[in-house]
C-alpha cells in the first residue's frame, strides 16, 4: 500500500520534472545561432520563400509562444515533425525505440551479471591478483572513451580478425517484427541463424557500452560489501555458524547492493548518452543515431523529441530503481 | 568431572604496523558445566580477543594464534578444521550474544528469516554436517521447518517477546534495542548448546531493561544448565549475573574466584583497585594511578607491575605462578594483599 502511494507520488512528480527538461532544451535549441529554417528550405531558397517558411513553421513568433504550442502538442502526444524526414517525430522516435532498447539492456544486464559477483569476489580477496586485475580493468572502463574502445573493437575483430560484423543491426531481411527486439524476434520466427546473426551484430556495441558501466558496479558492490562485511550482524551471522556461503551470497549481498542499485538508476543515463556516441560508431539504427544526425541537421523538432523521451525513461529508471530500494532495504518505507 | 572449557596457556598476537601486539600472554581459564562465569576487565583487556578465539572467529591476519589448546568436552578447538568448526561448533556447542543489540540482527531480512537460517543449519534436530549442495541451494526439508518453527515460538515467549507469531514477519527496525536483546538472546538458546559466549551484552542498554534481561538469561541459563561466559567492563552486572569471576588485566589473567568470595576476599591487587574505582555513593572516583601498558613493548613478567604499589624486582621479571589461598580462588601475584573486604 505504501509502495502503491509512493510510485503515483513520483509519477505526479515526473510532470513538472519533464516542464523543466522541455523549458531547458527548448531554450537551448532556440539560442544556438543556426537557422533550422534556412537550412529547411535548401540551398537554392530565396529570402522570400525562407521568410514564407519562418512563417509556416512559426519560428516568427516569440520564443514562449512557441514554447506554449509545443507543450499545447506534446500532451496530444504530438512531437511535431521531423523537419528532415518530414515525417512525424513520434513515429521516428518509436521505430528507433527497440534497436536502442536492446542495445542498452543487454548491455545493462551483462554489466549487472558480470559486475556484481566480479566486484563480490574482489572484496573477498582483496588485494589478491584477482582484485588487483579487476581494479586496472575498472579504472580503464572509467578512463577509456567509449567511442575509441569501440574502434579499437573494431579494428581488431571485425577489420584485424574479421570474426564479428562492422556495424549495423542485421544481414538481409530482418525477421517479422514482434516485439522489435531483433534477439526475440528471430527466436520467435524460429530462426537460429536470424538469432546468430542478430548476436554477432550486438556483441561489439554492447560490449563497447558495457564496458564503463561493468566497471562502476564492479567498484561500488566492492566497496558495498567491504562495509557490509565488518557489520555487528555479519559477526553474527558468522558467529553463530552460518554456512560462509550463505552469509556472502544472501546476508551480505542484499545490504551491498542497496549502493549498487542506486548507481544502475544514474548509469541508465550515462548508458543512453553513450548510446548516443556508439550507435554512430557501429551505425546501429537507434534513438543515439537519429539524434546526432538531428543536431547535425539542426532538426530542432527532433532533438526536443529525443530529449523529452531520453528525460521520461530516465525518470522511470530512476522511479522503478528507489522502488526496488524499498524492496531490498524496508527501513526505506518508513521514511 | 573435567571443566566444559578450559583454555590453558593461550598466546594470540596482533600484527599491527609498529609490530607485534601481544593481546593474550597465555591466558588460563575453566568453565565448569552449568556455570556462569564472568570475564572483567578494562577495554583492550584482551576480553572480546579471548571470547572471539573461543569462538574461532578472530581475522587471521592480522591475528595469530601462537600456542596454547582451548579444549571444549575434550575436542582441542584449535586443531578442528574450520570447516568442522563452522558445522558442528558454532551455532550448535557454542552459541554466541553479541555486543550490540541493535545492530546485531540484519536490517533488510525479516527477523523471521533470520532465525529460520539459524534453525536450518543449526537445529538440535538437523544433522551436524553440510551436504553437498552449495549453501545458498540447501533444501529446508518441510516436516523439521514445521517442528523447528514450534521450537522458535517457545523460544520467543521464554524470552518475553509478546506475539511471536507477529513478532517473526517483523524487521529488526521495529524492535526495542531490550526486544532485539531478547530476540539474540533466543537465538543463542534455541540451539540448545553447551555454552553461551556473551560479550558485553547489554552495555547498549539502559539500567533497567538491563538488570530485566540479566536475571531472565540467568534464569533461562540455569533451568537448562548451559554454561555461560560473559565478558563485561562493569563489576555490577556481573554481580548479578556470574557464579564466579575472571579478573583480566591487559592480555593476562590475574584472579579468578567465586563470587562472594571475589567481593569479600579480593586479593590482587589490581582486582582491589578495581573495586575501589567503582564509583563511591557521593559521586567521587578513586582512578587506578598511571596507564594502561602498551601491548606491542608490554612490561615484563606481571604486567601490573608498573602500576602496582606491591611490586617487587621478582614481579618484572617472571609471572607469578597460580596460587590457591582456598579452593576455587586462584591468583597470580607474589605479593598480595591481605585479604580483607576493599576500602
Amino acid at each position: 500500500m505504501y509502495l502503491l502511494t509512493f510510485i503515483v507520488k513520483r509519477l505526479l512528480w515526473l510532470v513538472p520534472s519533464v516542464f523543466g527538461i522541455i523549458v531547458i532544451t527548448f531554450v537551448i535549441s532556440h539560442v544556438i545561432p543556426a537557422d533550422p529554417v534556412r537550412l529547411a528550405a535548401g540551398d537554392t531558397a530565396t529570402p522570400e520563400q525562407v521568410a514564407a517558411l519562418r512563417e509556416e513553421l512559426g519560428f516568427d513568433r516569440p520564443l514562449v509562444v512557441q514554447l506554449w504550442y509545443y507543450v499545447q502538442n506534446l500532451v496530444q502526444g504530438d512531437l511535431g515533425e521531423s523537419l528532415f524526414t518530414g515525417r512525424p517525430v513520434v513515429e521516428d522516435l518509436l521505430g528507433r525505440l527497440p534497436a536502442t532498447i536492446e542495445l542498452t539492456l543487454v548491455a545493462m544486464i551483462f554489466s549487472i551479471v558480470v559486475g556484481i559477483p566480479l566486484g563480490v569476489v574482489s572484496a573477498l580477496r582483496r588485494n589478491s591478483l584477482l582484485d588487483h586485475v579487476v581494479r586496472i580493468v575498472t579504472v580503464s572502463g572509467l578512463a577509456i572513451a567509449s567511442f575509441w574502445l569501440g574502434i579499437m573493437l573494431q579494428l581488431a575483430f571485425a577489420m584485424h580478425f574479421d570474426w564479428l560484423p562492422l556495424g549495423g543491426r542485421f544481414d538481409g531481411f530482418p525477421p517479422p517484427t514482434v516485439t522489435g527486439f531483433l534477439l526475440i524476434d528471430t527466436l520467435i520466427d524460429g530462426d537460429w541463424e536470424g538469432f546468430g546473426n542478430a548476436f554477432s551484430h550486438l556483441l561489439l556495441p554492447a560490449l563497447t557500452l558495457a564496458f564503463p558501466a561493468l566497471a562502476t558496479i564492479v567498484r561500488f558492490t566492492r566497496a558495498g560489501v567491504l562495509d557490509v562485511i565488518q557489520s555487528p550482524y555479519v559477526l553474527h551471522e558468522r558467529a553463530m555458524g552460518f554456512p560462509p556461503s550463505v552469509i556472502v551470497w544472501k546476508y551480505v549481498l542484499r545490504n551491498a547492493l542497496v549502493a549498487t542499485v542506486t548507481q544502475i538508476g544514474l548509469l541508465f543515463g550515462i548508458l543512453l548518452a553513450g548510446a548516443v556516441v556508439i550507435e554512430a560508431v557501429f551505425d546501429w539504427p537507434g534513438l543515439g543515431y537519429y539524434a546526432v544526425n538531428s543536431i547535425v541537421m539542426s532538426d530542432y523538432n527532433a532533438v526536443l523529441g529525443f530529449t523529452v523521451w531520453a528525460g521520461v525513461i530516465y525518470m522511470l529508471v530512476n522511479l522503478a530503481v528507489d522502488v526496488v530500494l524499498v524492496l531490498i532495504d524496508p527501513r526505506r518505507s518508513a521514511a | 568431572m573435567p571443566p566444559l572449557l578450559s583454555v590453558a596457556g593461550l598466546r594470540v598476537g596482533f600484527d599491527t604496523d609498529a609490530g607485534r601486539a601481544q593481546v593474550l600472554d597465555g591466558v588460563n581459564l575453566e568453565i565448569g558445566r552449568g556455570e556462569v562465569v564472568g570475564l572483567v576487565g578494562e577495554s583492550g583487556c584482551g576480553k572480546t580477543t579471548l571470547a572471539r578465539s573461543i569462538l574461532g572467529i578472530l581475522p587471521r591476519p592480522p591475528a595469530v594464534i601462537e600456542s596454547g589448546r582451548i579444549d571444549l568436552d575434550g575436542t582441542d578447538l584449535l586443531t578442528l578444521p574450520a570447516r568442522a568448526m563452522n558445522d558442528a561448533i558454532r551455532g550448535r556447542r557454542i552459541t554466541y550474544i553479541p555486543q550490540d543489540p541493535l545492530g546485531s540482527l540484519n536490517p533488510v531480512f525479516r527477523v523471521g528469516t533470520q532465525i529460520m537460517e539459524l534453525m536450518k543449519w543449526k537445529s538440535p534436530d538437523g544433522k551436524a554436517r553440510r551436504g553437498r549442495w552449495p549453501g545458498l541451494f540447501t533444501p529446508y526439508p518441510h516436516k523439521r521447518r514445521r517442528a523447528d518453527r514450534a521450537r522458535v515460538l517457545e523460544a520467543l515467549r521464554a524470552v518475553q517477546i509478546p506475539d511471536p507469531e507477529a513478532a517473526l514477519r517483523k524487521y529488526p527496525h521495529q524492535f526495542s534495542g531490550g526486544q532485539r536483546q531478547r530476540l539474540v538472546i533466543a537465538m543463542a538458546l534455541l540451539t540448545e548448546p553447551r555454552l553461551i559466549i556473551a560479550d558485553e551484552p547489554t552495555t547498549a542498554l539502559d539500567v533497567t531493561i538491563q538488570a530485566q534481561i540479566l536475571a531472565l538469561l540467568r534464569r533461562l541459563v540455569k533451568e537448562r544448565g548451559i554454561s555461560v561466559l560473559f565478558t563485561t567492563h562493569d563489576l555490577g552486572t556481573a554481580y548479578e549475573l556470574c557464579d564466579r569471576i575472571v579478573v583480566m588485566y591487559a592480555g593476562q589473567e590475574v584472579e579468578s574466584a567465586p563470587i562472594d568470595r571475589f567481593f569479600a576476599h579480593p586479593a590482587h591487587p589490581y582486582t582491589r583497585r578495581l573495586l575501589e574505582s567503582l564509583p563511591r555513593p557521593d559521586g567521587s572516583v578513586r582512578e587506578i594511578p598511571g596507564e594502561i601498558p602498551g601491548l606491542v613493548h608490554p612490561p615484563g613478567g606481571c604486567r601490573f607491575h608498573p602500576r602496582c604499589p606491591n611490586a617487587g624486582s621478582e614481579c618484572g621479571e617472571h609471572r607469578p605462578p597460580v596460587d590457591m589461598p582456598e579452593a576455587g580462588h586462584a591468583l597470580r601475584c607474589y605479593h598480595p594483599d591481605p585479604m580483607e573486604p576493599p576500602r
